[in-house]
C-alpha cells in the first residue's frame, strides 16, 4: 500500500535507524536535516511495500559511501545518488520503478527517501540488512547471490562511473572504496539493481516502518517518563541485556575500520558486561559468557532518553541500556551466516547462538 | 601586579594579584552598560589596597556579555555568509539549522561560491575571484558589513577564505569579516555557525571593548588589558573585538582555572556549587577539558573548543521536598537570603539542610533545629547521590581524582565523594572566576589533517607542535615558557591509513612588556 512520509515522521525514523544501527551506520543528524529540507522543497516521499512491485519492475538501492569525517565537512552537492541512478538507467536503457534502502541502520536509512523525492520514485519499505554492517557484500542481495553489477558511483561534480561487470563482492567493495577516495572521500552509490520478483524474495520487509515505530516509542517514552529500553525491546522481540555504565573503552584502527572493546559495570554491583565492536557492536559477554552475537542486534541507548549511542561516541561514564534484538530471519540461514556471522568478523571460534524469535 | 575582573550576569568581581598572591578582592553588582560596574569594582579594589595604579602591569577581563547577547537575540547586526565549496555543499545551505528567531535577528543572507578543498588538499573547484566580486557588490548594495566566510576543509587549507576576504575588502573597505578557519574545526555547518555568531557580534564587541577601555582610562590605568577566552588563555583587546565568540563559556573556564590556582592542583575535578546549579568540570594539566561533541549556543550547534562542563539542578537555594527525597532542580535563587528558613523565610532549601546537619553555620541555626532528623538525613542522601553521579559522569576513568570545591554553595559538600581521592576547599573560592582571569596565559592552537603518505607520523606531530607554538608566540606568549598542553590524534575511518587529524595546543606566559 502506498503512503507518504511527512516532515513530522523524520525524527522518529532517524531515532529508529540509530537503534537498528547497532552502534554503526553513522550519525543521522545531517541526513535528517537534509531530508526535512528536501520535504520542504519537494513534498513528501512515497513509500510502498515490496508486494506492490510488479515482478518485472526494476528497483535499485541507493546510499552514500565514504568516511564520516569527510561527510560532516564536504556536504553533498545533493544529486550524487540521483545521478548514479540516472547513469544506471542510461546504461540499462530502462527507467527504475522504485528505490531500495540498502541499510536501515544509521544515516543510509534516510538517503533513499531524499533520492526518491528528487527522482519522483517510491521507496520500498524494507532493506538489505535489517541493521547496519560495515561492508557492501553483507546484505541479503549478495547473500542471495544477486549480481553486484551494474553498479554506479556519483561525485559532487555530476560525474558518474558505471561498473559494467564485477566478478566478486570483494572487488566491488575494493574498487568502490578506491574511487570514493578519489572522489573526495564521499560518493553516491547505486547498487544492486534488483527485479521486482527478486525484491520480494530477498528484501527484509517492513524495516522502514519498524524504524519509525521504534523512534515513535522512544519519543513517547521520553514524554511519559517511561523506560525506553522496555518499549523498544517490546517492538523488536528483544530483551534488555544489561543496564549500567561504561567503565572502559579501548579502540584501535585496523585497515580503515575501528575495532574495539568496551566494558560496562552494572549499577549496584554484579557481573560486568563486555562488548566487542567493529564500527558495529558484534559480541556481548556477561561474566565471560557470550550472551549475544552478530548478526543478532546489540544496541546501546541512553538509559533515560533512549537516544541511540554510536560506537564513535562511547566514553567512560555513559549510562546505558544494552538491548539484544534477534536478527531478521533472512540473516540466520546457513548461507547468510557465512557472510554476516561471527566468523565473518574474525571470530572463527564463536558459534552463533541465536536469540529467540525474529526482529519482525 | 595584575587585576582580574569577572563580569558575570549578576556580579562583577575583581581581584588584585601580585605574582601568586591575592592582595585584595571585591564584588559589586553588574551594571547594564558593564563599564560602570567595572569602574565601581576598580574603585573599591584600589581603595581596599591603597594601590598605585602605575604599578599595574595588566588587566584581565572575563565577560559573559556576548553569550548573553546571542541567547537574548539582542544587539546582533545583519550578517551575510559566503560559503566556498560549489558544486558541493548545496544540500545544506548556511544557517539551515538556525532557530528562526535568530536568523531573523541577524537578517541572515547567504551566497554559495566555487572553491573549497578535498580532505587531501585538492581543490573541489578553482577559486573564482569575479564570482566573489559579484557577491561583494550584492552584500554592499544590501548595506551589510558583517560577513562570515567559510570554505570546505579550510582547517586544512585556509587560502580560499583569505583570498575571498581580500576581494570583499576591495568592495567593502569597512567590512567586518570572520573566517571560519580562524574559529572552528572540521565539521562545516558547526564551524560556519560559529563564524556567523562571531560576525553578528562584531559591532557589540567593538562597543564593549571600547567601554572597557574608557573604564580603565577613567581610573587612569594605562596598563594593557586582555579579555579571557573559553580555553583559559588571553586575547588582546583588539583581538577580542575581532573574535567575541571566543569568550563564550569563559566564565566556567575562569572558575576552573582559578580553582586550579587556589588549590595548586593541575589534574582534578572542579565542583562549582552556586545558588541554583552545580557545574562540574575536569582540569587536565591545569586547563579545562574541552567538549568533544557539538555544543549548542542560543540554539545553534557549534564545534569550537568549549569547556566540557556538566550542569545539574543543585545549589544552595534548591527546594527540598517535605520528605527530603527530592532536592532541586527548582531553587529560590538569589532570594535565598529572604526565603530560606535560616534567614527567617518559610521555604526549605538545601542550605537549611546543610545547617541542620551541622555542615555550616549560616543565618539563624535555631530556625532549623526542629527539622525532622529523617527528613534531613534523606535530603543529605539525595544531595550526596546527585553530586556522586555528576562527578562520575565527568570522569574518564575509574581511578580516584582530587576534587576542588568552589562557589558559595559548596557548604553542601561535607560528605565523602565517591571516586574522589580528596576534597579541597581553597580560600577565596568566591572570587575564583576573577582569579582565573588574572592568572590566564597566552595560547596557540593548530588543528588540521595530515597525509601520512607524504610524511611520517612523527614529522606530522612535530610540524603540528611547532605551528601551535608559533601561534602562541605570535599572540604574545614568551617563547621560553611555551609548552604543549594538548595533543589529540584522530585517524580518519574508512580511509586507508594515510590521513590523520592532529590537534595541538600550546600555552605560555604573557610576555612582559
Amino acid at each position: 500500500m502506498e503512503r507518504t512520509i511527512t516532515s513530522e515522521q523524520v525524527e522518529p525514523i532517524a531515532i529508529g535507524a540509530g537503534v537498528l544501527g547497532t552502534g554503526g551506520g553513522g550519525s543521522t543528524y545531517l541526513g535528517a536535516l537534509w531530508l526535512r529540507e528536501t520535504i520542504k522543497r519537494l513534498g513528501s516521499p512515497r513509500v510502498i511495500d515490496a508486494d506492490d512491485l510488479a515482478d518485472d519492475a526494476l528497483a535499485v538501492s541507493v546510499g552514500k559511501m565514504g568516511a564520516p569525517t569527510v561527510s560532516i565537512e564536504k556536504l553533498a552537492q545533493g544529486d550524487e545518488m540521483a545521478n548514479a541512478v540516472r547513469g544506471l538507467e542510461a546504461h540499462l536503457g530502462r527507467r527504475m520503478d522504485a528505490l531500495l534502502i540498502g541499510e536501515i541502520g544509521g544515516s543510509n536509512a534516510l538517503m533513499p527517501l531524499i533520492c526518491g523525492l528528487q527522482l519522483g520514485l517510491p521507496i520500498v519499505d524494507g532493506d538489505g540488512m535489517g541493521r547496519a554492517f560495515p561492508e557492501l557484500q553483507m546484505d541479503t542481495f549478495s547473500i542471495a547471490g544477486l549480481d553486484h553489477h551494474p553498479m554506479a558511483l556519483g561525485d559532487s561534480h555530476g560525474n558518474v562511473i558505471i561498473f559494467h561487470k564485477l566478478d566478486s563482492t570483494h572487488r566491488a567493495e575494493q574498487y568502490a572504496r578506491v574511487l570514493t577516495i578519489s572522489m573526495g572521500g564521499e560518493a553516491g552509490l547505486a547498487m544492486p539493481v534488483v527485479m521486482g520478483a527478486q525484491v520480494k524474495q530477498t528484501l527484509i520487509h517492513g524495516t522502514l516502518t519498524l524504524a519509525e515505530r521504534i523512534g515513535r516509542a522512544v519519543l513517547n517514552a521520553r514524554r511519559a517518563g517511561s523506560d525506553p529500553a522496555e518499549v523498544i525491546t517490546a517492538i523488536t522481540h528483544g530483551r534488555v541485556l544489561f543496564r549500567g555504565k561504561i567503565v572502559d573503552v579501548d579502540r584501535r584502527m585496523v585497515q580503515g575500520f575501528t575495532r574495539g572493546r568496551m566494558r560496562l559495570a552494572p549499577f549496584g554491583g554484579g557481573a560486568e558486561m563486555v562488548i566487542d565492536f567493529q564500527n558495529e557492536n558484534l559480541i556481548a559477554y556477561r561474566d565471560g559468557e557470550i550472551v549475544a552475537t552478530v548478526p543478532d542486534l546489540i544496541s546501546l541507548i541512553g538509559l533515560e532518553d533512549g537516544e541511540p549511542i554510536g560506537t564513535e561516541s562511547l566514553r567512560y561514564g555513559l549510562r546505558v541500556a544494552v538491548l539484544g534484538m534477534p536478527a531478521p530471519k533472512e540473516l540466520k540461514t546457513l548461507r547468510a551466516l557465512e557472510v554476516v556471522g561471527p566468523a565473518a568478523f574474525g571470530y572463527s571460534e564463536v558459534l552463533f547462538t541465536p536469540m529467540a524469535g525474529d526482529l519482525l | 601586579m595584575r587585576i582580574g575582573i569577572d563580569v558575570g550576569g549578576t556580579n562583577t568581581d575583581a581581584v588584585l594579584m601580585d605574582g601568586m598572591s591575592v592582595l585584595a578582592f571585591t564584588k559589586t553588582p553588574t551594571t547594564p552598560n558593564v563599564s560602570d560596574g567595572i569602574v565601581t569594582a576598580l574603585k573599591q579594589l584600589i581603595a581596599a589596597s591603597n594601590l598605585d595604579v602605575s604599578k599595574i602591569d595588566g588587566v584581565m577581563i572575563g565577560t559573559t556579555h556576548f553569550t548573553n547577547a546571542v541567547v537574548e537575540r539582542k544587539h546582533l547586526q545583519p550578517t551575510a555568509v559566503i560559503r566556498l565549496g560549489l558544486p558541493a555543499t548545496v544540500c545544506l545551505p548556511p544557517m539551515v539549522d538556525f532557530p528562526d528567531d535568530l536568523r531573523a535577528a541577524i537578517n541572515g543572507r547567504y551566497f554559495l561560491a566555487h572553491g573549497g578543498h578535498e580532505f587531501d588538499g585538492r581543490e573541489i573547484s578553482p577559486f573564482a575571484p569575479d564570482e566573489i566580486r559579484r557577491i561583494a557588490s550584492e552584500i554592499k548594495a544590501a548595506g551589510i558589513t558583517a560577513i562570515a566566510i567559510s570554505s570546505v576543509f579550510s582547517p586544512v587549507n585556509t587560502s580560499f577564505e583569505a583570498q575571498s576576504a581580500a576581494i570583499v575588502r576591495e568592495t567593502i573597505p569597512d567590512a567586518n569579516i570572520t573566517l571560519s578557519s580562524t574559529i572552528g574545526r572540521i565539521g562545516l555547518l558547526e564551524r560556519e555557525n560559529a563564524a556567523i555568531l562571531n560576525a553578528c557580534l562584531r559591532d557589540l564587541a567593538l562597543r564593549t571593548v571600547a567601554g572597557f577601555k574608557s573604564a580603565l582610562a577613567e581610573m587612569q590605568i594605562a596598563a594593557p588589558f586582555y579579555i579571557s577566552q573559553n580555553d583559559g588563555t588571553l586575547m588582546s583587546a583588539d583581538f577580542a573585538s575581532d573574535y567575541p565568540v571566543l569568550t563564550f563559556a569563559s566564565g566556567p573556564t575562569n572558575s576552573m582555572r582559578g580553582a586550579a590556582f587556589l588549590s595548586g592542583l593541575k589534574d582534578a575535578i572542579v565542583i562549582d556549587v552556586g545558588g541554583t546549579t552545580t557545574d562540574v568540570g575536569i582540569l587536565q594539566r591545569g586547563f579545562p577539558r574541552v567538549a568533544a561533541l557539538a555544543v549548542q549556543i542560543g540554539g545553534v550547534r557549534t564545534n569550537f573548543r568549549m569547556p566540557d562542563t556538566l550542569s545539574i539542578g543543585l545549589g544552595g537555594g534548591s527546594l527540598v521536598s517535605a520528605d527530603g527525597h527530592r532536592v532541586g532542580p527548582q531553587s529560590v535563587g538569589y532570594e535565598i537570603t529572604r526565603k530560606a528558613l535560616v534567614f527567617g523565610g518559610d521555604t526549605l532549601t538545601a542550605t537549611d539542610i546543610a545547617v541542620a546537619a551541622g555542615y555550616a553555620e549560616v543565618g539563624d541555626t535555631s530556625k532549623v533545629a526542629g527539622l525532622d532528623a529523617a527528613l534531613v538525613s534523606a535530603a543529605q542522601d539525595r544531595i550526596e547521590e546527585l553530586i556522586n553521579n555528576a562527578v562520575d559522569r565527568m570522569k574518564t576513568s575509574a581511578a580516584p581524582m582530587p576534587v576542588i570545591a568552589v562557589g558559595g554553595g559548596s557548604i553542601l559538600l561535607k560528605r565523602p565523594i565517591v571516586g574522589a581521592s580528596e576534597v579541597v576547599m581553597p580560600p577565596h573560592f568566591a572570587v575564583a572566576n576573577a582569579i582565573g582571569a588574572a592568572i590566564a596565559q597566552i595560547g596557540g592552537e593548530t588543528d588540521r589533517i595530515f597525509s601520512l603518505a607524504e610524511m611520517s607520523r612523527d614529522q606530522a606531530l612535530a610540524t603540528a607542535k611547532s605551528e601551535a607554538i608559533d601561534k602562541a608566540v605570535a599572540a604574545g606568549a614568551d617563547r621560553d615558557t611555551v609548552e604543549i598542553v594538548e595533543v589529540e590524534e584522530v585517524p580518519l575511518a574508512y580511509l586507508p591509513g594515510n590521513a590523520t587529524r592532529i590537534m595541538v595546543k600550546a600555552v605560555g606566559d604573557l610576555k612582559e612588556a
